[in-house]
């Protein structure tokens, strides 16, 4: 008996849920064969006969896949409303941690602190971590607790137009109860290039999908049949219907996302990449470049007008539009290859990518200030999804007010130490985090360099693949001068003086300087060395075939306008390499530390390999002694 | 309890991967019969593109008889992104679509001789360029939903009744919007169901409807227009000296003020011909002489063609009523 009532409770949920919810599979086919039977034993002696429906076993094997992974998605999902409550969006937990991604444009009002529901019924506090304006993602951190519930990832890159998908949120902030809404519907198209909405928000290689968006759900998780996130929801084709789904939503691919996770996790204000070069296109799929900076690296890689393009970072270019759906997911410094064509001759380059943005420009444009020279165009682009219940614009007058009593909020919050405001920063406390954690992951296995303040002293051979013999070298590194003496050339660096002038010896790059900011970084650490901040994870393209883990962590520590790039390996800890850039828009002499070996406490590279960028020769400095010296003041009192 | 689901005895085992892949195999086997249409438009309110299907191996576009058609170069998109100019084979203004041919041979197309029909309840699937969202060689927009009911379409946009006012799929996707007029709505197989309609209001209630023509309504005009039987855009020849005109029948139609302004009568001389005829001031000619008219420049356009000394023939729409008229000057 209680088992038949069990049975007519499953059937009516499945009925339901294939008339009103539309069915995740392919229900239809399970349920044209569902087979109808007259029960004969009425359930209750008092009550009417009941038809009883025997469900073939791959409908409701369909049913409970669906409902399986709408459950387990939903677990990881979040409202997020500002701090007083107001305006709100969507958002969805990926590290156990408590890091969350969302739109920029849903926390773009919140301030540093904001408020997130979850589906457990708790209002957990959320601190802002980092931002990526053009992108239109921001990370949060949830906090109190280290076993928040998580969304797997999956790999955007293959989904198919016609998969089934669902969006989870917040529309219409419905979530008084913090229970989100679930709508699905199809991945209606992949690849989809969406034009920056005012100067930001530039929608790149983007999924479409016609499960319902609306207000609200922005930030929230686009999540595959499976209930794996593919996708953050933030944009819909509003034109004529007034604010409201028209079966047209764009969501951000995961993919892309996590191409920016630690550069956004870093705490710093993210920007995207540029090449430096324009392109178009003609009807035959022939995309050409139209104009090339003669600053950029492309440039000096030797790109230049009218080379046509025939891949960039590995996908084949036919469009302008798919160009920019390879550009526009990539963060500023990553190196993709492109390979193109000039008179029937084919051409591979590496490229460094730089900012779409110059320095403080995005600061500026965040903070309501018109850019001098906006570098992206005004184009009409689809509006972004409003807050559905921003306040009115508050009079000029009242926003000083309102930002003094927003930073009195933020200094008496409970989490006021996790937040610390600067230039070029969303959040620095994540910065300082990271760069701490990774000096200390590397001198914990590398060994306490801070000990050997002296000079160093270094000899061995210069190996040149291009010549015969092996050629001497010696090199002194200190804090008032370094030098070197190849053969019988001897070259000094004068650390008061302009690095760009003094980039020894000659087709290095600067090998000198880069050298003896090695040494400087080593001894002082990033917190005595100057500005050293965190930027984020890089594909270890500098990495010898001995690297097996092909991301590095990346410090950037600057000394005037030479900015040098120290690459951690995220494997071992150690330092891998370094690209130092003597001035804005230069080449930079890279050196990467090889067959590194225990002295003493330290772990000592044992090879140097150096060049002066990409494509140029490589030589390498074979260490045979290295002496690390007293400081001269000890030496004298000895 | 009542049960609604049909029984049948082939109960086949669907796997999991089955299940999964069904709509992308259909997916995949459809874009390739679907093409996007750019032409005349691009103003304000007015989108320059829309939606069509590759409905013969010979390269026959079935889309919607639109603004965008009524231009010098219609171009076409393939789902391959190859670009074709179109020649205009002909148009129905009253089912309010259109036949346009590309040069090229063995296409993918849908055969209509296999199109199927829809019951409430089924899922379908729908393929447009909606808000021209796929742009360059990319593929059209998918989307899905099920038949909500089957209705008798009576639907305006702006001020002016749809011309097709006859049954007509109404759908629970979001599927009428700018651009996806003309596109395909296909079942879970991919077989050919209906037209992606334009964007129209419902006449009493005003709500937007999303809607498709059946196949099965357009396929006797399909042919007609194929075979040269309707011919809208057929060339001028034999244009007489003296061409009967508006005037002398006493007559006038509204300003022409659009590309495609509707050949409304705005004013009838009293006691003049067609005053005598029966001809009223708001009714609308859709056809001359057996040519369907769809603009004024239309009704102009055969007026042209036909010496004042000749016999004339109108077709007006009057409500939801066609009356046929013969004028002849010196009545």
């Amino acid at each position: 008996m209680a088992i038949q009532r069990t049975n007519i409770i499953l059937i009516s949920a499945i009925v339901f849920g294939i008339t009103s919810s539309g069915s995740f599979a392919d229900e239809e086919t399970a349920a044209e064969a569902a087979v109808v039977e007259e029960s004969s034993q009425p359930i209750f002696d008092d009550r009417p006969k009941v038809t009883v429906l025997q469900i073939p076993s791959a409908l409701v094997d369909a049913e409970t896949d669906r409902v399986a992974a709408i459950q387990k998605a939903v677990q990881a999902t979040v409202g997020i409303f500002g701090p007083k409550g107001q305006g709100g969006g969507s958002g969805v937990v990926i590290s156990s941690d408590g890091y969350a991604l969302t739109n920029y444009h849903v926390v773009e009002g919140c301030g540093a602190f904001m408020k997130c529901s979850m589906p457990d019924g708790v209002l957990y506090d959320a601190v802002i971590v980092g931002i990526d304006p053009t992108g239109d993602v921001a990370v949060v951190k949830l906090l109190g607790r280290d076993d928040f519930p998580t969304a797997t990832i999956a790999d955007s890159d293959i989904v198919q137009v016609g998969d089934w998908c669902f969006a989870i949120g917040n529309p219409f902030l419905l979530a008084t109860n913090f229970q989100p809404s679930v709508s699905m519907g199809i991945i209606s198209g992949k690849n989809r290039y969406q034009y920056p909405a005012g100067t930001l928000l530039e929608y790149a290689d983007c999924l479409q999908t016609d499960a319902a968006i609306n207000p609200g759900n922005s930030g929230g998780a686009l999540f595959n049949e499976n209930g794996d996130l593919i996708g953050i929801n933030g944009r819909g084709s509003f034109e004529k219907r007034g604010r409201v789904n028209v079966g047209v939503g764009y969501a951000i691919s995961i993919n892309q996302i996590m191409y920016f996770l630690d550069h956004l996790k870093s705490g710093r204000l993210v920007d995207h990449a540029t090449l430096g070069a324009t392109v178009e296109s003609d009807d035959q799929g022939v995309v050409r470049v139209s104009d090339v900076l003669p600053t950029s690296d492309a440039y000096r890689r030797g790109l230049r007008y009218d080379d046509v393009i025939v891949s960039f970072a590995g996908r084949k270019i036919s469009t302008v539009n798919q160009f920019k759906n390879v550009l526009g997911i990539l963060p500023k410094g990553f190196t993709p290859e492109i390979v193109y064509q000039r008179q029937g001759e084919q051409f591979n380059i590496v490229v460094r990518l730089s900012g779409v943005h110059a320095t403080g420009q995005l600061t500026e444009i965040i903070d309501g200030k018109p850019p001098e020279t906006p570098q992206v165009p005004d184009l009409p682009g689809l509006p972004e999804m409003p807050n559905p219940e921003t306040p009115e614009q508050p009079e000029e007058s009242d926003i000083e007010t309102a930002v003094d009593e927003q930073a009195d909020a933020e200094n008496q919050h409970p989490y006021h130490h996790l937040f610390i405001k600067r230039t070029g920063f969303t959040n620095y406390y994540f910065n300082l985090q990271n760069r701490d954690r990774i000096w200390e992951q590397f001198t914990a296995i590398g060994g306490s360099w801070a000990n050997q303040p002296g000079r160093w002293r270094i000899s061995g051979q210069i190996r040149d693949a291009a010549m015969a013999d092996d050629t001497p070298f010696q090199l002194l590194l200190g804090d008032e001068k370094s030098g070197i003496k190849i053969g019988d050339s001897s070259f000094v660096l004068d650390p008061a003086e302009d690095f760009s002038q003094q980039l020894f010896p000659p087709e290095s790059g600067g090998l000198l300087v880069a050298l003896h900011l090695w040494r400087a970084l080593l001894v002082q650490g990033p917190q005595q060395f100057g500005e050293v901040y965190y930027f984020g994870g890089l594909p270890a393209r500098v990495a010898s075939s001995h690297q097996s883990d092909k991301t590095v962590d990346v410090l950037i520590a600057t000394r005037g306008v030479t900015e040098t790039h120290f690459r951690f390996n995220r494997g071992n800890a150690l330092l891998q390499s370094a690209e130092m850039f003597p001035e804005i828009n230069s080449d930079p002499c890279r050196i990467t530390f090889l067959d590194y070996q225990r002295d003493g406490d330290l772990l000592v590279p044992r090879q140097i390999k150096f060049d002066a960028g990409f494509g140029t020769p490589e030589r390498t400095l074979v260490i045979e002694r290295i002496e690390f010296m007293q400081k001269r003041g000890e030496e004298s009192e000895k | 309890m009542t049960l609604l689901f049909p029984a049948t005895e082939n109960c086949a085992q669907t796997t999991a991967q089955k299940r999964l892949t069904g709509l992308n195999r259909t997916v995949t086997q459809t874009l390739p019969k679907t093409v996007k249409i750019v032409g005349s438009g691009g103003f304000r309110g007015l989108e320059a593109y829309q939606s069509g299907i590759l409905i013969s191996n010979e390269g026959h576009v079935l889309t919607a008889w639109s603004y965008v058609l009524d231009s010098d170069v219609v171009t076409l998109t393939m789902n391959d992104g190859l670009k074709r100019e179109a020649e205009l084979v002909g148009f129905d203004p009253r089912l309010d679509i259109a036949i346009l041919k590309i040069d090229v041979t063995d296409t993918p197309h849908f055969n209509l001789d296999a199109a199927t029909t829809a019951d409430v309840g089924d899922r379908i699937l729908a393929f447009s360029n909606l808000y021209g969202v796929a742009t360059g060689n990319e593929p059209v927009s998918v989307q899905q939903g099920f038949v909500a009911a089957k209705i008798q379409l009576s639907a305006r946009r702006g001020a002016y009744q749809s011309p097709y006012q006859d049954d007509a799929y109404l759908l629970d996707a979001m599927t009428n919007n700018p651009g996806a007029a003309g596109g395909a709505l296909t079942d879970r197989q991919g077989r050919l169901v209906a037209l992606v309609g334009k964007e129209l209001r419902d006449s009493k209630t005003g709500a937007w409807l999303n809607f498709a023509l059946p196949i099965e309504k357009l396929t006797d005009a399909i042919g007609r227009i194929r075979a040269g039987e309707i011919a809208g855009a057929s060339d001028l020849t034999d244009r007489p000296t003296e061409p009967i005109n508006t005037g002398l029948l006493g007559f006038s139609m509204v300003a022409d003020i659009v590309q495609k302004t509707p050949p409304y009568i705005d004013r009838v001389v009293v006691g003049s011909i067609a005053a005598q005829n029966g001809a009223r001031p708001d009714d609308l000619i859709i056809e001359v002489n057996g040519q369907m008219t769809a603009s004024v420049k239309d009704v102009q356009k055969q007026f042209r063609r036909i010496d004042r000394n000749e016999s004339i023939e109108l077709t007006v729409q009057r409500g939801n009523r066609f009356i046929d008229m013969k004028l002849r000057l010196g009545q």
